[in-house]
């Protein structure tokens, strides 16, 4: 908006502002201080706002890098899980937006409508049938059964087809001219091409199964095998002992995305407002 | 012999070569490359989305006991008419309107005044309020539990005391359990919101604002009557996402009362589904409340489409 700027609306919008900036980081702060603090005092108090920083200590950490291997269980777990995660559904995803984007075939419009459809269905109907299918399978409780539902993934086929509808199709001639056959031209030429929606969606897909709880919770039986977040909130309870693992814990699986997020900021943006994207 | 032996071998490779010279071109020509990229979507579609999507419909018709599976017809629907399924969806709508109402509102104010000039350091406060959606529910949910603590010493009943109030056990009343789940959810939403919100104000064209101010609009009346109309797709867009997502939640009530809740304030439509299906196995019932759950999703989307015109404009 273009408009005459007044300096005292400037500073008191300015103000206001960083006040919710403050509120959005209120927890994040405490969570951080919280995991610096014994977890005895924690679980007795709550986090509250005066405390005497000479209580300030190390142990939390200490002790999650020396003694809590079922921690670094759950943390191995979580990366493989969501590395499987993201390597197949992208690439599942993106051959079928690319197909969808350059090839003209019979029933492709059908095919693009059975995306959409799936996009419209919630997951929670899916989830009774899903596990029992994998009891049948006899896949509760691997890494598999967590996996298996999230390669598809029609978000990521509409936002590769979108992106593929972009992509220059002279090149597409050129190299079978040279003779290379149709999948090297996908796998060698237009695949980097689609490096930034691939990265978007990476991201996306990997958050998702990093944070994801309800189907891990369902399909994950014994402690070895919890991700992140199920162990986590295995922690939750009242007569807990093992807030010192909770809340530093919890700490250490934010860093890494909040690492990532600095780095690749644009692709976080576009990944996570994914929905946005209009046919 | 010897060289008939070795003739007729390297006629078999050559015919062989061929025959895969045939394959390989077959499965490289251009009709049939799209399929052969398709083939392991539609494959996981039919596997993982298709087939439990009906067996889910089945299901709801059955009672499922191990081994053993009987045709119940309705009866699981009319199970769902009970007190416990009706405050779960009561929680359910009262969170959902709550949450859109603020997560529609708040973003698109905070949107429109970062995207004007009139406030410093836009960048920073919007990587600020984005923050907090790299956190996942369980780990937020923590945090505002320990903040929201019943004790006194704890940041949220600290607050209250000092202005004079008296302290709330949160996780325990109603109206502070519903606060808390809101409140969560609220928090994690915002800055993605904002930015929906945000994309869609870089497509306002400038000439609009220019011919408005000649008209001599004041602030207020170019928000109304130029900003908001080109707004109102993105609106209808979170809108209908924090519907979709307020009937889906189960995470902001798990993470505050695990699974049960006193007097089940804390009990939504998916918490319900898990209790049912999942910890007493009643699967039938489960896929009944999944497929009623499922109903309202169609509605609403199918209203969405609607009220943007998707049905309007021919397709491509």
């Amino acid at each position: 908006m273009k408009q005459k700027n007044n300096p005292l609306l400037t500073w008191l919008l300015t103000i206001g502002f960083a006040v919710v900036a403050f509120i959005a980081l209120f927890p994040l702060l405490n969570l951080t201080l919280a995991s610096f603090r014994p977890s005895t005092d924690l679980m007795r108090n709550g986090i509250s706002l005066i405390f005497d920083p000479s209580t300030l200590t190390l142990d939390n950490f200490i002790f999650i890098f020396t003694e809590a291997e079922i921690y670094w269980r759950w943390f191995g777990n979580s990366v493989w899980i969501s590395l499987v995660i993201v390597v197949l559904s992208l690439l599942f995803s993106s051959m079928v937006g690319y197909a969808l984007a350059v090839y003209d075939f019979k029933g492709r419009n059908f095919f693009f409508l059975l995306v959409l459809i799936i996009l419209m269905i919630p997951f929670e109907i899916l989830m009774l049938p899903l596990f029992q299918l994998m009891i049948k399978l006899n896949l509760v409780n691997t890494y598999t059964a967590v996996i298996l539902p999230a390669i598809v993934a029609p978000v990521a086929v509409f936002f590769f087809r979108q992106y593929a509808l972009g992509l220059p199709k002279e090149l597409m001639d050129a190299a079978r001219i040279d003779g290379c056959t149709e999948y090297g031209i996908f796998f060698r030429i237009m695949l980097p091409l689609m490096g930034p929606s691939l990265a978007a969606m990476a991201i996306l897909q990997g958050l998702n199964s990093w944070n994801n709880f309800l189907w891990p919770l369902v399909v994950l039986r014994s402690n070895d095998m919890f991700t992140l977040p199920i162990g986590l909130a295995t922690l939750l309870t009242p007569y807990g002992n093992n807030y010192d693992i909770l809340l530093a814990g919890s700490v250490m699986t934010i860093v890494p995305i909040v690492i990532l997020f600095i780095f690749f900021q644009r692709y976080f943006v576009a990944g996570l407002t994914v929905g946005g994207v209009k046919g | 012999m010897l060289q008939t032996g070795k003739n007729s071998k390297t006629e078999v490779v050559q015919v062989k070569n061929r025959r895969n010279g045939g394959l390989l071109t077959f499965l490289n020509s251009q009709k049939v490359v799209p399929y052969v990229l398709i083939s392991p979507f539609v494959l996981s579609f039919l596997v993982l989305s298709l087939y439990p999507a009906i067996q889910a419909i089945i299901m709801s018709f059955q009672r499922v006991l191990p081994g053993e599976v009987t045709f119940i017809g309705l009866r699981n629907y009319t199970r769902i008419i009970n007190p416990t399924f009706f405050t779960a969806l009561q929680n359910t709508t009262i969170y959902m309107i709550l949450t859109v109402v603020i997560l529609v509102s708040l973003p698109m104010l905070l949107a429109v005044l970062l995207n004007s000039k009139v406030v410093k350091f836009r960048i920073f406060f919007r990587t600020a309020l984005f923050l907090p959606a790299l956190t996942s529910v369980i780990v937020a949910g923590m945090v505002f539990r320990l903040m929201f603590a019943e004790s006194d010493t704890a940041v949220a009943n600290q607050i209250l005391n000092w202005i004079g109030l008296e302290s709330v056990d949160w996780r325990y009343n109603a109206w502070s359990g519903m606060f808390l789940m809101v409140v969560l959810a609220s928090w994690r939403w915002m800055g993605i919101n904002i930015l929906y919100f945000l994309a869609a104000l870089q497509n306002v064209p400038k000439e609009l604002y220019e011919a408005a101010e000649i008209d001599g609009a004041r602030a207020l009346q170019k928000f109304f009557y130029v900003t908001l109309p080109f707004l109102k797709p993105v609106t209808i867009f979170v809108a209908t996402i924090s519907i979709i997502g307020g009937f889906r939640m189960f995470e902001e009530s798990f993470v505050f009362w695990t699974s049960g809740s006193p007097g089940n304030i804390g009990l939504t439509i998916v918490g319900y589904l898990y209790q049912e299906g999942i910890q007493k196995n009643d699967m039938g019932f489960g896929a009944a409340i999944g497929v009623v759950l499922m109903l309202i999703i169609f509605v609403i989307s199918l209203t969405q489409l609607f009220l943007t015109g998707a049905f309007k404009r021919g397709d491509e």
